[in-house]
């Protein structure tokens, strides 16, 4: 896997992830694969581990068992030298925009290339102000952190992740919580950051109108397994019912409306003859 | 009883527990000290901020604590006639006990608890995480500069309230109640032994400076990243730093004096 790296090498491979907090299990035999190059999006309901996902990949968790390979390199087994190695060839992007309070925005942008390495100001300067450039924002380097709005805040972080040029980016919930301008700006700036720089990107979202607009690989995942994965047309085309109800944002099917419990006849018998009714 | 004795078991792992992480975190943040130097510039913004920025309130309650001693001091002493004994008997208690234990509770309070809520606050908005994300250990660039501007200030600050102490004693020992001026300062000399002492108050403070910069950049990193975890984060902070300075003085004092 480490010399074949042609254009069909997944970028990540996740095998038989099983991984819990407490005794609540979050992943159960998760496996699934990342293209090099392309967006793929990580699709399931609030509370699946889609976040915990990320944070395995990227080497802040580790699994309990299973194993999880980026650019061929076992992510759990790497000592932190090189696990620091790999994570400054990858860029996440927080859902907050996790900006650093204590310095502006042009210092964020540089903060990455001044901790790793040794360019000249001169050089740095321009290598923030082209990755601000690049997402609209080069106006507003000198505003702070609580300046700025949810969306330039995550567009923000978007030129930190991209600072050091890395060949991947993890988006985590990019679309939460922006009016529809700014998540529009949002969509365009994956997709273009993606074609222009050719790194693979991955999404995890719930967001399916925009997931769908942008990506090319999706996987839908849910109590801690892979219902579907596939391009988006797969997808659509072979959609298992779980997936028909994610996808189309139906209140009842197989994830029901109701939280499990006794029937509610027999809830409302009960309190009858237990002389409360 | 059953429910007695499974709280007390459930608080008594809890504390092992906390103490178990409290000693892992040390030893990283002791482990990357060495950022200490090759990120000097990073720790000369943490000693401003966490020494220079408490001057004011240890000055001004170094000077109230001061004068107060001289009241307190001549009302006893002059029962004696031993007035001019009064610089000493301020010099002593300033710089063998309040010096160094009123310094590390009001340290607590003003500093401690401001990086409680920091570094609580940089776990919480994730910028911890990031950190960890660009390839940047927050060990080195976070704890360890933070950790090592507490250990230093604390003793600096205490030398600095005893000595503003001794000036407020004066003012009010010499300038109200009369007490001569050359006795005041002669007294505190021959009293004040250096070895004794001075030295004694310094080995606190300095235990004190490791201690309430530990719990407090501890409790910040194990805080519950919620704003109720951050709030009660800070409270422990204090607390447990006000309970730690004060059992921690009765040891050393109780060591130093066999």
């Amino acid at each position: 896997m480490n010399d074949a790296r042609g254009d069909d090498t997944p970028h990540v491979v996740v095998e038989d992830l099983v991984f819990r907090r407490g005794r609540k299990v979050v992943f159960d035999g998760l496996s699934m694969t990342v293209p090099r190059g392309r967006v793929t999006t990580v699709m399931g309901p609030s509370g699946t581990g889609k976040t915990t996902l990320l944070r395995l990949i990227g080497g802040q968790l580790r699994p309990e068992s299973g194993r999880i390979w980026v650019d061929g390199e076992e992510v759990a087994r790497l000592s932190t030298r090189r696990l620091y190695a790999l994570r400054k060839r990858m860029g996440m992007l927080f859902q907050t925009g996790a900006l650093l309070t204590d310095m502006n925005v042009f210092e964020n942008v540089a903060f990455p290339l001044r901790e790793h390495t040794d360019l000249p100001e001169e050089l740095i300067r321009n290598l923030v102000l082209m990755k601000l450039e690049a997402v609209g924002l080069r106006a507003a380097r000198d505003l702070s952190p609580a300046e700025l709005s949810g969306g330039m805040a995550r567009r923000v972080a978007l030129a930190r992740a991209i600072a050091l040029d890395p060949d991947m980016i993890l988006y985590d919930e990019p679309f939460a919580g922006l009016d529809p301008i700014t998540m529009g700006q949002i969509v365009t700036l994956i997709r273009r950051t993606n074609s222009t720089l050719g790194l693979t990107s991955v999404l995890v979202t719930h967001d399916v109108a925009e997931a769908m607009e942008i990506s090319d690989h999706v996987v839908l995942i849910a109590e801690g397994r892979v219902m579907d994965a596939g391009t988006v047309d797969q997808v659509r085309a072979g959609a298992s019912q779980w997936s028909e109800q994610f996808l189309d944002g139906r209140p009842d099917g197989p994830v029901p409306f109701h939280y499990p419990g006794d029937s509610y006849r027999d809830d409302l018998m009960r309190e009858r003859e237990s002389g409360h009714g | 009883m059953g429910d007695f004795l499974a709280n007390l078991g459930r608080s008594g792992l809890n504390w092992l527990s906390l103490l178990g992480r409290a000693s892992i975190f040390l030893f990283r943040v002791l482990r990357s000290q060495d950022a200490v130097v090759r990120r000097y510039r990073l720790t000369l913004a943490e000693i401003h901020s966490v020494g220079v920025r408490s001057l004011l309130i240890i000055v001004v309650s170094g000077l109230f604590v001061g004068m107060v001693l001289a009241y307190q001091g001549y009302i006893t002493l002059v029962n004696f006639g031993a007035a001019e004994a009064l610089g000493g008997a301020v010099a002593l208690s300033l710089v063998r006990e309040l010096g160094p234990v009123v310094t590390a509770l009001l340290f607590a309070g003003r500093a401690g608890s401001a990086l409680t809520a920091e570094i609580g606050l940089m776990k919480t908005t994730e910028q911890l995480s990031a950190m960890e994300m660009m390839a940047v250990d927050p060990y080195r660039r976070v704890f360890a500069p933070r950790f090592f501007a507490g250990f230093l200030s604390l003793p600096l600050l205490a030398a600095m309230f005893s000595a503003v102490g001794v000036i407020g004693g004066y003012l009010v020992g010499v300038g109200l109640l009369g007490v001569d001026s050359g006795s005041y300062f002669s007294q505190m000399q021959s009293v004040t032994d250096w070895r004794e002492d001075v030295l004694s108050g310094v080995i606190k403070s300095i235990v004190f400076g490791f201690v309430v910069t530990w719990i407090a950049i501890f409790q910040g990193f194990d805080a519950e990243p919620t704003s109720e975890g951050i709030s009660l984060a800070t409270t422990q902070t204090v607390v447990m730093s006000a309970l730690a300075v004060l059992g921690l003085d009765f040891a050393l004092t109780g060591l130093m004096f066999t």
